[in-house]
Parts: C-alpha cells; sequence; structure tokens
C-alpha cells in the first residue's frame, strides 16, 4: 500500500496554492511535509482526506482514489486526518471524543482494544475520560486528536501542526509518540510540520513545499544534510 | 390558595406545550443553525394529518402516533428536498447566514398557504381524547384533568426520551458531534447530511406531538391561519432562548417558566397583557442572561 499522489493541483479562487505536486510514500513510512506559512500544507492535507476540492492530478491510495471523495467514506478506506488547531470537539467528554472515531466501526470488541491501545500510549487522557475536551490543555487536546484519529483503525494517517502551540518538551513527546505509533501500528504517515527540524528527525522522508510547489524531497537525513535546505528552513 | 395551586398547574400544563415547540426549534438549531419558522407549519400540517386520521378510523391514539411519524417525514423532506439544496448554492456572502432563515419563513407561509387551498374548507377540530374536566377536591374543582395529566406525562416521556437519545446512543453522539463540528464529524466517518435530517426529523415530531396534545387543550378548532399555532411557535420560540437555544433540559426549563410566568399575569394581573409579559421576559433573559438560562458553563478556551 503507497500514497501516491502525481501533478496534483488545488486552487483556492485564483489562487493556486498547490501547483503540479507528486511524491508518494511507502507504507510504513513517516513523511514530513516541510514548508513555511501559506505555503500550501494545510491545503495539501485537506486534498488528501476530502475535506478540500483538487482542481487536477491524482492522488491514490492502495487501490481508493482519493480526490473528489467524501471524509467520510475516506475513513472507512483507513484515512484519517488530523486538522490544523486542535482537532477535537470542546463542548464533548474526552471519553465522546475517543468514540465519535469509532463510531462507524462494527467491531465493538476491536474498537475496545484499539481504545486501551490509545490510552496506554496517552495515560493523561485515560485520567480524564469524563471531562470535558475544553478542559484539556493544548498537549491534552493534540493528544487526543490523534487518539480520536487512531479510533478510526487508520492506515494512513494526516497530521496537520501537531506541535502547533505546544512548549517545547511537550512537542518532543508527541513526536516520539508518533514515531512508536507509525512502528507499532504499521501506519504510513503524513506530517506537515513548521517545526521542521523535529519533524525531519522522526521522519523516514521530507518533503519541502514553497509555494505551492515540491522544492524538494529526499530521505529525512539527506534533507537535514542538505545545505540549501539548511539555510532556507532549518534555519542554520 | 386553590386560586394559587390552580395557576401553577395551568402554567405547567401550557409550559409543558411550549416546551415541546421549544425543543422542536432547538434540535433544528442545534443540527443546522437555522432557527426554523417553518415549525408552526409543519407542526399545524401534523396536526391536520391527524385530525384526517381520527375522522377514518375514530381514534385520537392511532392518530397522535400517525401525526409524530408524519411530523417527522415532513421534516425529513424539507431537509432533504429544501435545506441540502440552499446550503449548497449558498455558501457565501453576508446572505448566507440568513438566507436559509428567511427561506424557513416562506416555508412557513406555504405550508399554511397550502393548508388554506386544500383544507381551508373543512370544518376542522379534534375532540379530547381523554376528559377535561378538572379533577375536584373537597369541592373545589382542579386546573388539571386527565387530559393535562396526559400532556404533561406526554411531555416529561418525550423529554426523557430525546435526552437518553441524546447523551447514551451512538446516533446521539452523532448528532451533537455533527451539531458542534461539522467537520470533524466527517473526518470521524459520520455522514453528517443524513444526521442532519434526522435532527429535523426529530424536530418535526415533537412539533407534531405539541400541535396534537395543545388542539384538544385549546377549543379543539383548527385553521389554516390559527392563531394558537403562531402563538406557538413565538412562545416556543421564547421558551427556547430563554433555555439558552442549545440544550433540551434548557427548552423544558424556559417552557415552564414562560407558562408559570403568563399563567400567573393572567389569573393576577390581566390577560391582554400576556404577550406583552412573554416578550419583556424574553428582553430581560436577552439583557441579564445573553446565553439563557442555561447558558453553555464553560471553562477554559485557548
Ligand atoms: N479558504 C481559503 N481561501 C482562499 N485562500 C486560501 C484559503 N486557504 C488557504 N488559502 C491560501 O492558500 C495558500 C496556502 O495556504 P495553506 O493554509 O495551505 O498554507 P500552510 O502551508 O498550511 O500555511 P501554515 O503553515 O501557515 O498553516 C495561502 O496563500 C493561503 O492564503
Ligand atoms: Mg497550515
Amino acid at each position: 500500500m503507497t500514497l501516491i499522489v502525481s501533478d496534483l493541483c488545488v486552487d483556492h479562487g485564483a489562487i493556486r496554492a498547490i501547483n503540479r505536486v507528486s511524491f508518494r510514500v511507502e507504507q510504513g513510512q513517516l513523511a514530513a511535509v516541510i514548508g513555511a506559512n501559506g505555503a500550501g500544507k494545510t491545503t495539501l492535507l485537506r486534498s488528501l482526506s476530502g475535506l478540500g476540492h483538487a482542481a487536477s492530478g491524482h492522488a491514490t491510495w492502495h487501490d481508493h482514489n482519493l480526490l473528489h471523495a467524501k471524509p467520510e467514506k475516506l475513513v472507512r478506506y483507513g484515512v484519517s486526518h488530523v486538522c490544523e488547531g486542535k482537532s477535537v470537539i470542546p463542548e464533548l467528554t474526552v471519553e465522546e471524543n475517543l468514540n465519535l472515531g469509532a463510531l462507524w466501526r462494527k467491531d465493538a470488541k476491536e474498537a475496545k482494544a484499539t481504545r486501551e491501545n490509545i490510552l496506554e500510549t496517552f495515560p493523561r487522557l485515560g485520567e480524564r475520560l469524563s471531562q470535558l475536551a475544553d478542559t484539556l490543555s493544548g498537549g491534552e487536546r493534540q493528544m487526543l486528536a490523534i487518539g480520536r484519529a487512531l479510533m478510526s483503525k487508520p492506515q494512513l494517517l494526516l497530521l496537520d501542526e501537531p506541535s502547533l502551540g505546544l512548549a517545547p518538551l511537550v512537542i518532543a513527546q508527541i513526536f516520539q509518540n508518533i514515531r512508536e505509533l507509525t512502528d507499532e501500528m504499521g501506519l504510513t504517515v503524513v506530517l506537515v510540520e513548521q517545526n521542521a527540524m523535529s519533524a525531519l528527525e522522526i521522519a523516514d522522508i521530507g518533503i519541502v513545499l514553497n509555494l505551492g510547489r515540491v522544492a524538494a524531497t529526499n530521505s529525512a537525513q539527506q534533507l537535514i544534510a542538505d545545505p540549501q535546505v539548511r539555510a532556507a528552513y532549518l534555519g542554520y | 390558595m386553590f386560586q394559587l395551586l390552580n395557576t401553577i398547574l395551568i402554567g405547567i400544563t401550557s409550559g409543558a406545550i411550549y416546551s415541546l415547540m421549544a425543543i422542536a426549534l432547538v434540535l433544528v438549531w442545534r443540527s443546522t443553525r437555522v432557527v426554523n419558522f417553518a415549525q408552526a407549519g409543519q407542526a399545524l400540517l401534523s396536526t391536520y394529518i391527524g385530525f384526517e386520521v381520527i375522522q377514518r378510523f375514530d381514534s385520537y391514539w392511532i392518530a397522535l402516533i400517525v401525526a409524530i411519524v408524519a411530523g417527522a417525514a415532513v421534516g425529513a423532506l424539507i431537509d432533504v428536498l429544501f435545506m441540502r439544496f440552499l446550503f449548497s448554492r449558498n455558501t457565501q456572502g453576508p446572505i448566507a447566514g440568513v438566507a436559509p432563515i428567511i427561506a424557513t419563513l416562506g416555508l412557513l407561509g406555504l405550508i399554511r398557504g397550502g393548508i388554506g387551498i386544500f383544507l381551508g374548507n373543512t370544518e376542522a377540530s379534534i375532540r379530547p381524547p381523554v376528559s377535561n374536566v378538572g379533577f375536584t377536591i373537597s369541592g373545589h374543582t382542579l386546573a388539571f384533568s386527565p387530559l393535562k395529566f396526559l400532556i404533561v406525562g406526554a411531555v416529561i416521556f418525550l423529554m426523557l426520551a430525546l435526552s437518553l437519545i441524546f447523551q447514551r446512543t451512538n446516533i446521539g453522539l452523532a448528532l451533537r458531534a455533527s451539531a458542534y463540528a461539522p467537520e470533524i464529524a466527517r473526518l470521524a466517518g459520520v455522514r453528517v447530511d443524513g444526521i442532519r435530517t434526522l435532527g429535523w426529523a426529530l424536530a418535526g415530531a415533537a412539533g407534531a406531538a405539541a400541535g396534537m396534545l395543545q388542539t384538544p387543550n385549546g377549543d379543539g378548532g383548527l385553521s389554516p391561519d390559527s392563531l394558537d399555532f403562531s402563538l406557538l411557535l413565538v412562545f416556543g420560540f421564547i421558551a427556547a432562548v430563554i433555555g439558552g437555544l442549545e440544550s433540551l433540559i434548557g427548552a423544558v426549563v424556559g417552557g415552564l417558566l414562560l407558562g408559570l410566568v403568563l399563567a400567573f399575569v393572567l389569573t393576577y394581573v390581566s390577560g391582554s397583557l400576556v404577550f406583552i409579559i412573554a416578550f419583556m421576559v424574553l428582553i430581560l433573559v436577552l439583557l441579564l442572561r445573553p446565553s439563557g438560562l442555561i447558558g453553555a458553563k464553560r471553562g477554559r478556551r485557548a
């Protein structure tokens, strides 16, 4: 199972936010998509999860066409998306937010096992199950958002800036969680990040977006070593 | 003493009916962010359907069930045929927020006009299924009859049933999630369009129940331009706003409160002030507690 994106174009009105973007992510790989503000990272993810509409191009996961499909259908094919900004519903409890991700699943027993796993990874959620998500800290919310996505039994996980607004220690923790989950659950992950260095450190491959185009794509180590990438995106 | 007791009883009964209408309005508001003025028309249409069933089968109970099912169907149809189309056509611009609400006003006129054309000439009325003569205690007649007992019981039952559905079932979770955050709900696999239609159907059912319970409690008469149904909409709306528009419990509290206040005004002040007082209550609540009496308790927002 491979994520293949080819010649993808996405418009916002007159702006071409994603311009002929192509890349592939093999099963089990963690791909970091980095780039400055407005590079088109969010637009890219939204078009892969069914929230956004592509103008042209192709994107497939396994045998499924990701373009022109509804998100509620794609999630049944194993595509889970955590939006930018903590993607939780503040009016619902932590438990309800988690259960929401598994609503469509018919396998109640397995879903329960998934939940146990998630609570093992994020014990702080387990201590707060009956609390409103509104009362969580930023880091806990991000854990809940990822937990909700995992409840949907994903194979392809799309994460939009999980580090947004978090303290460095919490970021390190969440990134480590993401790497471990990728390996344990055999996930394929597309991780969109401003925090380029931390993202590349846990990633297998990196994709650098600039003004809607792919500026560079390579293994994560090689991108970290690339002087041009360092100067432009890693800040040293 | 008995006058006080009777006033409270009258307030509770009429308040229970307002609550039902308020619940209907809250259900649609929560699932689509639309204040559904057509609800009065839907309730009227459902009650007319109930009346037709009574004509054929001579049973209020069958009619009540048929009217509730028909109310649900009408609500669902309005969403599928009308609101969905409107929302897909109208996504941007300053008009986007109000257009659907104005549209429900249009729909209200349409439904009432349609009933007027097709059923306007029939003399329609619904007799109470059980006695509406008050219970007597040591010579005094209470303003509480088997019919009023039925009304209050039915409203409590419907409220508990709806609360259970919302709080305890998967469907309820999907309904709430779609209302609060449709995008996240969709990403979690909820078929939001269908869930919204379900919200409209539940609301239509609650409105139909309100219509079927209210009519025999009044003079029993039904007409296309029924003032009773207009008042039901207005009082239901005020009750919903008092309750914060978001919660079913709030709708019930708002309805009972409004019913009690109006009953006291009617008994102790003057019948001609009821309307003014109702709006004064609305304005007072909006001024003092804009998020309603049961306004959402909010924790941290950051
Ligand atoms: N809904 C929209 N309407 C119009 N333009 C948009 C919309 N969303 C994004 N854009 C534009 O598309 C471009 C890419 O935006 P996008 O949100 O994808 O960037 P990003 O890489 O995620 O940025 P950030 O790191 O700040 O989140 C930007 O120029 C932005 O202004
Ligand atoms: Mg973004």
